[in-house]
Order: structure tokens, then C-alpha cells, then sequence
């Protein structure tokens, strides 16, 4: 036996590059959830908009963001490298092919599912992330009569919108923000748009269900004591709980 | 007292490794239900040879299901529409009476198709060849008990080595992988005290081999699991990994000095 080849090109390597940067994805769904739901709060965005300020100049939230970024690169990249190397594994495929009889769809078409999740990013990073890095969002400033605590908002003028401040003056809190809850608002009053939101949380619904326990076999992780658990939140968590939450948000603010 | 069944079959017909092959349609007249696919496919032979005609080329040997040499994919399926056996232990009465039975080669890049139904499975033996071995003193036996092996891992130490190397787990894949039969083969080795001076060595010796004979990337579909002949599970694939990547980060055959 003579000496080996490099990990990262071996088939297992580049597996367990796609299962790192799949679970990572995975835990960022959760952050990103648990964010997202202040969407729900009826205060006409305050939490949602200083919570977005947040994530968006926090050092360290903003340099986990950066490998979030290289991840789904990374992900995208060895989905196609592994997808062109298996399909020439097989130059000649069946007549007759029964993949039922012995694996779940959603299994055998994980690059269909992903490819609905990446054109659903292309346009969600369009929609929210360029145009709030973009100086595109509406602003708008809330007082906050600090004794009864009572909150009233009216939209400004790019003019008088020059940074996002918090300032109190004379028992009045002053926030002024850039309106990215306005821009969920107004973006999921088009149906073309929920209904691909909708689609793409279906889509990731499958993917994780196959992915999430997928990536734990990859690491090698397949223990008879704890694999039910791993099955258990693959489905549950991040095939039901995750997108049905996720899918919610569109439909609550093209509904109410 | 056993049926009698008339079939229509669509077999892969390819004269040699060089040239392109094509679906050929034959009649497989007054089959008994009680006959093995395999003897089915004797009598059409016998009816081809009778004509003048050749007579088509399948793989067998034992016919009892331990050798690994009969392939064919079934109407879709690796070794036929049932699970858990290999196709000399498929009978006709899984079918009926007027079907028609598509026969394939497996198809992969790293089994070429040799004549007709038969593939090569040399990659396999290179991948053995690799590391899927023990090294052993010359000299008299040992006392079999000398080293203490517990039940639980002798058992599944004997579950993996139950592969038989038919190249169904590769047949079935949609990946082409054969991430299965290569788990199987470390695992035999890597559970048992004999195994270890080679374990690690073996596991990305094995590996590399896989690589390099143009298997597929293993995708966790499962398919392999449900048709292989002998049940072996895909824990031995995590296994696999465990023992590929754990040598790699924490085991490089290199000596600190
Ligand atoms: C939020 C986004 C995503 C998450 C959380 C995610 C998560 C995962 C996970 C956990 C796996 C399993 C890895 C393994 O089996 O070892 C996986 C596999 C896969 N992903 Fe994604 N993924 C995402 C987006 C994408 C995108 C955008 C694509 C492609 C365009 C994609 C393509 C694939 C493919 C082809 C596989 C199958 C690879 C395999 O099973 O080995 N994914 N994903
Ligand atoms: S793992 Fe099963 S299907 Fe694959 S070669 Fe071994 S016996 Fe055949
Ligand atoms: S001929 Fe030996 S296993 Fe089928």
C-alpha cells in the first residue's frame, strides 16, 4: 500500500465538504428563522428593522455571514462537480429504470431540489439583501413617548434620513432606520412572488429531509443509539417545522 | 403441478467490448414457473443455439446464491423484482404468464460490458487488490480462540463479509457508487483485531482504488442497501467514511521523528 491521495479530492472528501457546508446552512436556517419571526410582531416593523441593522454591522454576525456566503458557493460548486463525475459514472443508462422500488424521490433529485433553492436565493438576495445594501429601502422614523410608551412612525425622506440613530430627546425615543419591513410589505403583495417563496420552501423541505440525515452518514456519524434522533429532526425540524414557518411569512403579509 | 408461461424478452445483445449494442427481442416459449430466471434464459439459448443463432451471453456460476457472478438487471431492478436474493435464485413464478422482460447489462463506467449481458468486474478485484487483505505469519495455525473477538463484533464483522462482490449495489446506484461493496470489504477487516495493522492503510488504499476506476459519488439514496443480495447494510458506508477520514486527519501513514 503505498502513500494516499489528498482528502479533498477523494469522492469521500468532497462529500464531506458538501455535508459541512450543508449543515451549516442548516444551522443558519435556524438563526435566520428565529430573526424572520419578528416579522409577525404588529409594531410596523421597529423590532424586525433594528434587528436587521443589527445583523448587518455586527463584526462577528458580519463575518459569519461571509462564510455563509462562501458556503452556499462552496455547496453550489461541489453540487455540480459530484452531479458531472456521477453522471459519468454511468455513460449508458436503462431502459428500464424502477428508482421507486428502492429510494425516495427527493433523494434522487437532491440537484433539481437545490437548483428551485438557488434561483429562490438569486431572487430573495435581490429583493431584500441588494436593495437594503443599496440605499433602495424606504426609511422611516419611530417616536416612542417614553412615559406612556406609546410608538407612532411616519416614513422620511432620504433627505432626512442620514444614518440609523437612536436618540432620546425631551422623553421622546427617536429611531430612525432604513424601512426593510416596509419592503417585505410591499415585495409580498406580489403573487408570483409568494407563490415562489412557497415553492422553494417545499423544495427545501425535501432537500433537508434527504440532506440533513444524508449529512450525518457523510461524516460518518450513523449510530444505531442516535440515528432516530437525526431522522427525527430531519424530518420534523427542517422538513416540516422550518418551511412551514419560513412559508408563512409571505402568506401572512400578502393576506392580511 | 407447475404453469406454464410464454414471455416476451427485450435482451441487450452487444457482440464484444468495442461495438454498440442494441435491445434484440426474443420469445421465451412454454416456461415452467418452478424454473430459475436463469434456466429460462438456458432454454432460450438452447432454442437460439438449435436456429444457428448465438446464443445469448449472461454470467453464472454457482447458480445457489454465494458465488457473485450472475448479474442481469431485471425489468428495472438489479437481480429482479424481489429483494434480498440474487438472480440464480429468482424463479419465473415471480412473473406471469404474456409479460415482457426487459434484461440489462449493469450499466457503469467501471463495469464495461464484455458480451451482451456480461460485464467486466475486474475493478472490483483491483480494489481488493488494494488493501482488502490481512497479513498473516507464515507457519503453523493458530489456536483458533487465541485472540478474544466479542460476539456483537464478530457478528457484524460476519455481516459485512457476507458481500459476495456481485456489483448489484453498484447496478442499482444512480451514481453508479460502489460505496457499499468497498464499505463491506474495510469493514470485515476494520472491525476485527486481525485487521488492524493494515486499518488504516486499507481504508484509503481502498478508497484511492474506488477513485481511480470511475465509480460514482455515494449520495445516500439508499438504493444499493434495499437491492443488495445479501442485506449488507449502509452503516458500513458511514463506517467507511469514519475510517477514510478519520485516517486522514488523524492517522497519516507518515511517523513523527
Ligand atoms: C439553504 C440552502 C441549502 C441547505 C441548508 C442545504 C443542505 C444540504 C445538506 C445538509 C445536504 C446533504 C449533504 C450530504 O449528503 O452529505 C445537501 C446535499 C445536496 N445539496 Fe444542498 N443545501 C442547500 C442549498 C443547495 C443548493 C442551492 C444546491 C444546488 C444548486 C444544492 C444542491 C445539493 C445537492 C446536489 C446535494 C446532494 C449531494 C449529496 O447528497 O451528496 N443545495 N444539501
Ligand atoms: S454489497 Fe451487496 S450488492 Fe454490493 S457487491 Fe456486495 S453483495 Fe453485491
Ligand atoms: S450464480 Fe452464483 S450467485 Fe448467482
Amino acid at each position: 500500500m503505498s502513500k494516499s491521495k489528498p482528502v479533498l479530492s477523494s469522492s469521500i472528501g468532497k462529500k464531506l465538504i458538501m455535508s459541512l457546508t450543508g449543515l451549516f446552512l442548516c444551522m443558519f436556517l435556524i438563526v435566520h428563522l428565529i430573526g424572520n419571526l419578528q416579522l409577525f410582531k404588529d409594531d410596523a416593523g421597529l423590532a424586525f428593522n433594528k434587528y436587521a441593522y443589527f445583523m448587518t454591522h455586527f463584526t462577528p454576525i458580519k463575518v459569519v455571514s461571509y462564510l455563509l456566503y462562501a458556503s452556499v458557493i462552496i455547496h453550489v460548486i461541489y453540487a455540480i462537480v459530484i452531479s458531472l463525475k456521477n453522471k459519468a459514472a454511468r455513460p449508458i443508462g436503462y431502459a428500464s429504470y424502477d428508482g421507486s422500488a428502492n429510494s425516495k424521490w427527493n433523494s434522487r433529485n437532491m440537484g433539481i431540489l437545490g437548483t428551485v433553492i438557488l434561483v429562490f436565493l438569486a431572487t430573495h438576495m435581490s429583493n431584500f439583501w441588494w436593495k437594503y445594501h443599496n440605499d433602495q429601502t424606504p426609511y422611516i422614523e419611530y417616536r416612542t413617548d417614553l412615559s406612556t410608551g406609546v410608538t407612532t412612525h411616519q416614513e422620511i425622506q432620504a433627505a432626512d434620513f442620514h444614518d440609523y440613530s437612536i436618540v432620546s430627546e425631551n422623553g421622546v425615543e427617536i429611531v430612525k432606520a432604513r424601512d426593510l419591513y416596509k419592503q417585505v410589505d410591499y415585495a409580498f403583495k406580489n403573487v408570483g412572488l409568494v407563490a415562489l417563496y412557497v415553492i422553494a420552501m417545499a423544495a427545501l423541505a425535501f432537500h433537508l429531509i434527504h440532506g440533513f440525515q444524508s449529512a450525518f452518514q457523510t461524516v460518518g456519524f450513523n449510530h444505531k443509539r442516535y440515528i432516530g434522533l437525526v431522522q427525527f429532526i430531519g424530518v420534523w425540524v427542517f422538513g416540516v417545522i422550518i418551511p412551514i414557518l419560513f412559508a408563512a411569512m409571505p402568506l401572512y403579509f400578502y393576506f392580511r | 403441478m407447475s404453469a406454464h408461461m410464454n414471455l416476451t424478452l427485450k435482451v441487450w445483445r452487444q457482440k464484444n467490448d468495442k461495438s454498440k449494442g442494441q435491445f434484440v427481442t426474443v420469445q421465451a416459449n412454454d416456461i415452467a414457473d418452478d424454473m430459475s430466471f436463469l434456466e429460462m434464459l438456458d432454454i432460450v439459448n438452447d432454442e437460439l443455439t438449435r436456429k444457428g443463432e448465438d446464443p445469448i451471453y449472461f454470467d453464472h456460476d454457482c447458480r445457489e446464491g454465494i458465488c457473485g457472478m450472475c448479474s442481469l438487471v431485471i425489468n428495472g431492478r438489479p437481480h429482479g423484482p424481489k429483494y434480498g436474493i440474487t438472480t440464480c435464485q429468482l424463479h419465473m413464478r415471480s412473473f406471469h404468464d404474456g409479460q415482457t422482460i426487459v434484461i440489462e447489462p449493469w450499466r457503469a463506467a467501471a463495469f464495461p460490458v464484455l458480451k451482451d449481458l456480461a460485464v467486466d468486474r475486474t475493478s472490483f478485484d483491483r480494489i481488493q487488490q488494494a488493501g482488502g487483505y490481512t497479513n498473516v505469519n507464515t507457519g503453523g495455525a493458530q489456536d483458533a480462540n487465541n485472540i478474544l473477538i466479542p460476539k456483537r463484533i464478530a457478528d457484524e464483522a460476519f455481516e459485512s463479509a457476507t458481500c459476495i462482490g456481485c456489483g448489484a449495489c453498484v447496478a442499482a446506484c444512480k451514481n453508479a457508487s460502489a460505496m457499499l461493496f468497498v464499505s463491506a470489504k474495510i469493514s470485515q477487516f476494520a472491525l476485527l483485531p486481525q485487521g488492524q495493522t493494515e486499518r488504516y492503510e486499507r481504508a484509503q488504499a481502498m478508497v484511492d482504488q474506488m477513485d481511480a476506476e470511475g465509480f460514482g459519488n455515494c449520495t445516500n439514496t439508499g438504493a444499493c442497501e434495499a437491492e443488495c443480495p445479501k442485506g449488507i447494510k449502509l452503516t458500513n458506508i458511514a463506517r467507511m467514511n469514519r475510517e477514510y477520514l478519520g485516517a486522514k486527519l488523524f492517522r497519516e501513514e507518515d511517523i513523527h521523528g
